[in-house]
């Protein structure tokens, strides 16, 4: 029985509809993230599975409950905001008691919800304080205290990390990881950040203008996105694409546009031609990592290795790799480097390019081929 | 961000022009602060002094000590002064605190016309007491107002003469009190109201708290300076309230509504009383401070702590 | 991005009890509606009503008769205080009281208001809390010192005595006013039309002037307002024809012995009111502004 069912949802504001046909099924246990930019309508999904916006069509379920117009505190769900919204004027103690309180838990297992949660979340020496008296990263932890103590069947977070500074968020981001580890709630967690995606998700729901652009696990997600919209999104420094044919003589291969002169080929499996069709024009994507220096000696022989020249342009050193932009044909495109492989500026390079890992799309539905 | 000229001038006729650039500043406050430094301590210092003295019609600047005061005390008339001070103060402040607070909380629920209510909520504050006064008092005098109507619809026994019964007229002036004041709370506590963070909301509704609860343990709490605002421009207007006795009651029936500054007024132009009206405007300028100073300690102490958590 | 609407609180539980909801909010919203309106609904229809209406139906009641002639007998045939020209001159004496007073204050505050948010001496933090004191000052502690300094001005009993009262007393409002707005003016503009040369006035004409339209907006209403309104000092500084027209009405209204011409004294507390209503009608978002900056002080 899947924990939240999601089906053909629809949501207008006036004339302006925010979502467009989601379906999501999200299994017990699941820690599904929804991600993509701002405006793409997350936020306002996970407010309609909080029942805090009314939905303009569609259904959602959660378990097999229908809970379309169900109030919030009936669904059994538990909130962590951006903002943590902790009650400004009460102690940690009665920010976490405050809805059993409202919801007539008696005292004493009042006392054993708060007693449970303060320990797993170290948060005991904190109960006296008022939220004004706690940094950011003990408030987070409150709010999670508060979403926790409620023991629902669902777990809802929007963006808790945004508000934190850089260092910290990775700090939070490995507590959530493992609290979920302990816990194994089901959680739907909102993001702008790929990277939180990546590293938190057991499926990353991918949004975009209002519908969902994919649902699968980070690694389907990442290596192989069903459009161009997730391949540019997911991955940082993002993907390159490039115009490009499919060959129609010669080896399984494709040849790049804009070659200036060279035609710039780079090997393809035979089945993937053969499904795309010889002659075909493509957008080719390929990552930065997948980009490297070919060092006849040392580059591993993959299967399907390319190699091309280009001038370096702007080098940007990382620490832990080299970013490097250079230039093919009339683009811009990004390679990363090891740091002691990294060529100069001006230099002319010859590229590994890893067409294992490479994605053809289609130019006009700019989907997966 | 400190004014400072270093005059390096090499010619005589320089310093000048340059000195008198250099303290432009204070030049150009120096006469408001003059006037007010006149305004507030001079003219606080002859009225103290006065107080003091045996001044009738005219001054008189010798020191008698504090006799005008216990003059002022051991009035019958006066004691009625202040205590419809009380009365009507504490009436007035809950009164319109409640009422202002309901309407913002009603305004505040995302209804549509917004600007329109608050219109007309609000309109009243730009009308004079003197106005106010006279149309409530036409409003409410038994003999063509309310007792008036309700006779003529059928109702011929309803009694409604508070205006003219010495028990009840105070609560005329209430009642007008409250009409005049209550849209400026309301607007107070509006903007307070929307201040709080909706994600506040959203988490006590998550937690299951009904919306009573939710303004009872949450919202209200968040608006909590607001309330003391309110109660010191509130009490603040209560004390010198005097245009709106004058123009509803004249103080009467009789002297059953008269307030401190009507004695003050009446001592000075009407009994020729000058030292004792001025020990009654003391009186006042104290009932003021008791409301006003604690407040700015408190104001004050409140900024020091929110710099420091900063 | 799409315009996500604000939250609302009442729309969690579904549509049929948010509506129910909303509509005991409106019905709520329209009752108090009434306490408020009504009065002057009440005075704006017995302004078109004759004497005889009134005797028999009393002030309140829809209107058996109409006309117009209440308001030009009003305005300048009526008797007030022993002057038969209704109450045009002492309109005319408040505006000659309220227009000066309101430009002098608001002009003079809004230059204290600059000085002390931007050129700031030692002691000018000081300067400015006892400035503000005299926003606090009962007008009883002051009226026996003002008597006797317009005596010495010669200008007892003259509307230009009233206009300097007002001056002084407003000049503590509206510096306060001015200067906790410009002290959101980043100082940074300051210092860089300093390091291009400019000197105080120089600053202040091409910098600061055109950043306050808005408090001197809300300055000239609070003023403007608070000025006509007062009743106090008009009634004990001025007497006889010189009166502004709050003490006019008093005079107005009392009668006392005749026979009350309420139709007359409608109209006659309407043209009264109508001036600052009209304001607050037109300007009502700054009013509301300088009424929750003076408050929240």
């Amino acid at each position: 029985m899947a924990s939240l069912t999601i089906r053909n949802l629809n949501k207008s504001f006036g004339s302006v509809a925010v979502l467009k046909g989601i379906d999501l099924e999200v299994k017990t246990g699941e820690f599904v993230v929804l991600v993509g930019p701002s405006g793409c309508g997350k936020s306002t999904l996970l407010a309609m599975i909080a029942g805090l916006e009314s939905v303009s069509s569609g259904e959602i379920r959660i378990g097999d409950r229908v809970v379309n117009g169900v109030p919030p505190k009936d669904r059994d769900i538990a909130m962590v905001f951006q903002s943590y919204a902790l009650y400004p004027t009460m102690t940690v103690r009665a920010n976490i008691t405050f809805g059993m309180e409202s919801r007539g838990v008696p005292k004493q297992a009042r006392a054993e919800a708060l007693a449970r949660v303060a320990g797993l979340l170290q948060i005991e020496s904190l109960l006296g304080r008022k939220p004004s008296q706690l940094s950011g990263g003990q408030r987070q932890r409150v709010a999670m205290g508060r979403a926790l103590v409620r023991d629902p069947a669902l777990f809802l977070f929007d963006e808790p990390l945004s508000n934190l500074d850089a260092k910290l968020r990775v700090e939070m981001r490995t507590e959530i990881k493992k609290l979920y580890q302990r816990l194994n709630k089901t959680t739907i967690y909102v993001t702008h950040d790929q990277v939180e995606a990546m590293t938190l998700a057991s499926r990353i729901a991918v949004m975009h203008q209002g519908r969902l652009q994919q649902f699968a696990e980070p690694r389907t997600v990442y290596d192989r996105p069903a459009n161009m919209f997730v391949a540019g999104f997911m991955g940082s420094p993002s993907m390159n694409f490039l115009p490009a044919q499919i060959a129609v003589s010669g080896p399984a291969a494709v040849v790049l546009a804009e070659s200036e002169g060279q035609a710039m080929r780079l090997p393809l499996p035979d089945k993937v031609v053969a499904s795309a069709g010889e002659g075909r024009r493509v957008v080719l994507g390929i990552r930065p990592e997948n980009l490297t220096r070919y060092d006849r000696g040392r580059t591993e022989e993959k299967p399907y290795l390319g190699t091309i020249q280009a001038p370096v342009e702007v080098v940007e050193p990382t620490g832990a790799e080299t970013i490097t932009i250079v230039r093919i044909g009339s683009r811009e495109v990004i390679a990363c480097f090891e740091p002691d492989a990294a060529p100069a500026v001006g230099e002319t390079v010859t590229l590994a390019v890893d067409m294992a890992k490479a994605c053809l799309f289609d130019p006009e539905t700019e989907m997966l081929i | 961000m400190t004014f400072g000229f270093v005059s390096g001038a090499p010619n005589q006729s320089r310093p000048l022009r340059e000195r008198l650039t250099a303290i432009m500043p204070q030049l150009v406050l120096g006469p408001s602060l003059l006037a007010s430094f006149i305004y507030v301590f001079v003219f606080s210092g002859w009225t103290i002094w006065i107080s003091l003295s045996n001044s009738t019609i005219l001054p008189d600047y010798s020191i008698a000590g504090f006799h005008q005061y216990v003059e002022l005390w051991s009035n019958e008339r006066w004691r009625i002064a202040y205590t419809n001070l009380f009365l009507f103060s504490s009436l007035y402040v809950v009164g319109t605190t409640a009422i202002g607070l309901f309407l913002a909380i009603l305004i505040d629920q995302r209804i549509r016309a917004e600007a329109l209510w608050r219109t007309i909520y609000l309109y009243p504050l730009a009308v004079s007491f003197i106005v106010t006064g006279t149309v409530w008092r036409w409003l409410l005098s038994p003999s063509t107002g309310i007792e008036s109507l309700v006779h003529q619809l059928g109702w011929t026994s309803f009694k409604f003469d508070w205006l003219v019964n010495r028990e009840m007229a105070i609560y005329t002036v209430v009642i007008t009190g409250i009409w005049q004041a209550s849209g400026f709370v309301m607007a107070l506590f509006l903007a307070g109201l929307r201040s709080v963070d909706p994600d506040l909301i959203k988490a006590a509704q998550i937690d299951g708290a009904s919306m009573p609860r939710i303004y009872r343990r949450i919202i209200l709490p968040a608006i909590g300076p607001i309330f003391v605002a309110v109660l010191v421009v509130l009490l603040q207007s209560a004390i010198k309230i005097f245009d709106l006795v004058i123009a509803l009651t004249g103080g009467g029936p009789g002297i059953a509504t008269t307030v401190p500054s009507i004695y003050v007024y009446d001592l000075i132009f009407q009994r020729g009383q000058m030292a004792e009206g001025a020990a009654a405007a003391m009186m006042i300028l104290f009932a003021l401070s008791l409301v006003l100073v604690p407040y700015m300690i408190w104001s004050n102490w409140r900024q020091r702590r929110e710099a420091g958590r900063a | 991005m799409p315009d996500v609407a604000a939250y609302d609180p009442l729309g969690v539980a579904g549509t049929w009890r948010r509506r129910r909801a909303k509509l005991v909010v409106y019905v709520l919203l329209g009752l108090f509606a009434l306490y408020y309106v009504v009065p002057l609904a009440i005075v704006v229809l017995n302004s078109f009503r004759s004497l005889p209406d009134f005797s028999r139906n009393g002030l309140i009641s829809l209107p058996h008769s109409f006309s117009l002639e209440y308001w030009s007998l009003a305005w300048s045939k009526f008797c007030v205080g022993g002057t038969c020209k209704g109450i045009e001159p002492f309109f005319y004496n408040s505006v000659a009281m309220v227009v000066p007073a309101t430009i002098i204050s608001t002009a003079i505050g809004s230059l204290n208001g600059y000085v002390l948010s931007k050129w700031r001496f030692t002691g000018s933090e000081i300067l400015f809390g006892l400035m503000t004191l005299g926003v606090f000052m009962p007008g009883q502690m002051v009226l026996l010192p003002w008597a006797r300094v317009l005596g010495l001005l010669g200008l007892s009993n003259t509307i230009a005595g009233l206009v300097l009262i007002h001056c002084v007393q407003g000049l503590s409002f509206t510096t306060l006013f001015c200067r906790n707005y410009y002290v959101n003016i980043p100082d940074d503009l300051i210092k860089a039309a300093r390091i291009d040369g400019a000197g105080f006035w120089r600053i202040f004409r091409k910098i600061v002037l055109p950043l306050s339209p808005p408090i001197l907006i809300v300055t000239v209403i609070w003023q403007f307002t608070n000025i006509w309104n007062e009743f106090l000092f008009a009634v004990i500084f001025s007497s006889g024809t010189n009166q502004p027209i709050t003490a006019a009405l008093v005079a107005l209204s009392a009668g006392g012995m005749a026979v009350h011409q309420y139709g007359i004294e409608s109209a006659a507390v309407l043209m009264a009111a109508l001036p600052p209503l009209l304001v607050y009608l037109f300007g009502g978002r700054y009013f509301l502004r300088g009424l929750t900056q003076g408050a929240i002080k």
